[in-house]
């Protein structure tokens, strides 16, 4: 079963088409890649089917609902992680965790067990106390994606979830991930790592707003005759316009 | 879900190192310093005397005006140019010369000239001690007609004699007249800028647009903004009232609850004229530039500092746009005056149209979505 499709989607900014007519599906319980050089478009493609940005054409539909006309549910049944690091630093880690569970309807009861899943999950037991502000990077990214699937959406879209973070917080940080699809979480995940991107059941690779490529990494390295993800990506990114190399 | 969204705010709010201090300690400051300085009540006028006839009556003369209370005696200069020099160093502001023959011609032609020459390079000092000093050379001429005739048995009451008698501030105190305009500064900025900016701060960080993702709804967003800064102001208000009868024992003639109604109107007005800006503003930068510039406007116009009566009539116009001025005409009443709410109704109407204003436009500039 689907849980995001895109038709044709397409969204301009003026005479700058930032994504143009791409169309994907994603099934429930993938781990999708959507990879990209900067610039590609694909934080423009994520906030049109987070209900974010409205589309300037195309169809969209995330867990059966319409990005163009039904914003509200969608945001009931997804998380989001954006680029820019997003829980309130002044506030502490237990305090984050009540907030968007409460945010999201969680019965005050549950909100504690949760929270305390959370903190024993990430092995954050001694931090439940601090501010967010004195915790790590790393530590912060693998805090932001536990908060926002504190609900259990059915989807969860991560936009370069890991970049800044250390080899071992990243390793650690797909762990998480991985134990999140095993609980039936779509992954919806940007990255400029095609290490990790090896690690996603499909991946997409977008340039200048199109989808070039749509496949497993496998048929993908097959396809594009690669040792790794890294030579498929190089081939792409090459016939960009953007890029002045 | 406003619950835990105003728990969040309080939180955020009691631990910030500076907006608890701000609220307590700004209106003690503001109210204990502000009206002393900010003071257009004239006295220490300095006055230097150049007296060329040395009689009897022109020493009378510089006594009485030395004596008034206005004045401070600088310097008897030998002669006009001394004085003049002493202006021009500063030393003096108002100059008050005394010609040869002021015995004789008073004594003889029953009239005579000073000249009194004012610096009004501070227009407002030299203005009025001008008026000040004529007045008591006025006075003066009284006293000395009243001795001449007093001996020849009849008594003589002048013809005219104006005592003006202030009504609401009978000592003219400039303070009185200030304390409720630095309230309503106070109030505006605690529930109008500081959760503007708040919000704007949320746009820089990024988590306004986590919020945007999550099933939170504007309207709880903005209320949970609101609200605690509302309850923020009326503290503060309460205190400022406190800190004026503490200090200056001044307490409204009226009531406090006429202050709290109206002051909710204006705050619910302004708060709105902060989320239009929030609206605008992408950065803490923007929004504090644009506030700056429409509050110098709002207050210029205020009547905060100059009487909207005295500006020109096209200003006259213009001040009508300007929430500040209604509820500083509010607070002097119930303060000075004692009006209730039915000597008000044209405030309360003002009032209210701009709280409809300021938040019908916010609502329509807000997009959730771009």
């Amino acid at each position: 079963m689907n849980v995001i499709t895109a038709e044709n989607l397409t969204k301009s900014f003026g005479s700058f088409t930032a994504v143009d007519h791409i169309s994907f599906e994603v099934a429930q319980g993938e781990i999708f890649g959507f990879l990209g050089a900067n610039g590609a478009g694909k934080t423009t493609a994520i906030r049109m089917l987070c209900g974010l940005s409205k589309p300037t054409s195309g169809k969209g539909f995330v867990a059966g609902f319409d990005i163009r006309k039904q914003p509200e549910p969608i945001k009931a049944n997804i998380g989001y992680l954006s680029q820019k690091f997003a829980l309130y630093e002044d506030l502490k880690v237990w305090e984050n965790i009540r907030l968007y569970a409460g945010i999201y309807g969680i019965p005050e009861k549950e909100i504690g067990r949760k929270t305390d899943e959370i903190l024993q999950r990430l092995g954050f037991e001694n931090e439940k106390n601090v501010l967010v502000k004195a915790l790590p990077l790393g530590w912060k990214q693998k805090l932001s994606f536990s908060v926002a699937i504190v609900h259990d959406p059915r989807i969860v879209f991560l936009d370069e979830p890991t970049s800044g973070v250390d080899p071992a917080t990243r390793r650690q940080f797909w762990e998480l991930i991985y134990d999140a699809a095993d609980r039936g979480i779509t992954v919806f995940v940007t990255t400029h790592y095609m290490d990790e991107a090896e690690y996603c059941n499909r991946v997409s690779i977008m340039v200048d707003g199109r989808i070039q490529a749509l496949d497993t990494p496998k048929n993908l390295k097959q396809q594009f005759d690669a040792k790794n993800m890294d030579q498929v990506f190089h081939q792409l990114a090459r016939k960009s316009k953007l890029n002045g190399e | 879900m406003l619950k835990y969204l105003l728990e969040k705010e309080f939180k955020q709010f009691m631990r910030s190192k500076f907006l608890p201090k701000f609220v307590i300690i700004f209106p003690f400051i503001a109210l204990a310093i502000f009206p002393l300085a900010v003071n257009f009540s004239i006295n220490n006028i300095n006055l230097s005397v150049v007296d060329n006839s040395h009689s009897p009556y022109s020493s009378r003369l510089i006594r009485k005006v030395a004596s008034s209370g206005y004045f401070r005696l600088m310097e008897t200069a030998d002669n006009y140019q001394e004085a003049l020099k002493s202006v021009e160093l500063d030393h003096s502001d108002v100059v008050l010369e005394i010609p040869p023959r002021f015995e004789e011609d008073l004594v003889n032609t029953r009239k005579a000239g000073v000249m009194i020459s004012a610096n009004t390079v501070n227009g407002m000092k030299g203005g009025l001690g001008s008026a000040y000093l004529a007045g008591i050379i006025n006075d003066f001429s009284q006293e000395v007609r009243e001795d001449w005739i007093a001996p020849a048995g009849r008594t003589v009451t002048p013809a005219f004699n104006i005592v003006p008698e202030y009504k609401y501030n009978p000592h003219l105190s400039y303070t009185v007249f200030m304390i409720p305009a630095i309230m309503i500064m106070m109030l505006a900025m605690i529930c109008g800028f500081i959760p503007a900016l708040n919000i704007v701060g949320e746009k820089e960080n990024g988590t306004m647009e986590q919020m945007n993702v999550t099933p939170v709804n504007k309207f709880n967003f903005i209320l949970s903004k609101l609200i605690p800064h509302w309850i923020i102001g009326f503290i503060a208000l309460t205190i400022c009232f406190f800190v004026a009868w503490l200090f200056y024992r001044l307490v409204p003639v009226g009531h406090y609850y006429t202050i709290y109604l109206f002051a909710s109107v204006f705050v619910l007005a302004f708060s709105g004229f902060g989320l239009v800006i929030s609206n605008y503003a992408n950065t803490i930068q923007q929004a504090m530039f644009m506030m700056f510039f429409v509050v110098m406007s709002f207050v210029f116009l205020s009547g905060l500092y100059t009487p909207v009566a005295s500006m020109p009539d096209w200003a006259q116009f213009v001040s009508n746009f300007s929430p500040l001025k209604y509820m500083i005409q509010v607070l002097r009443q119930v303060y000075l005056k004692g009006s209730g709410f039915s000597e008000m109704v044209h405030q309360f109407i003002a009032l209210s149209a701009f709280a409809v204003f300021f938040n019908g436009w916010a609502v329509y500039s807000y997009r959730k979505r771009s």
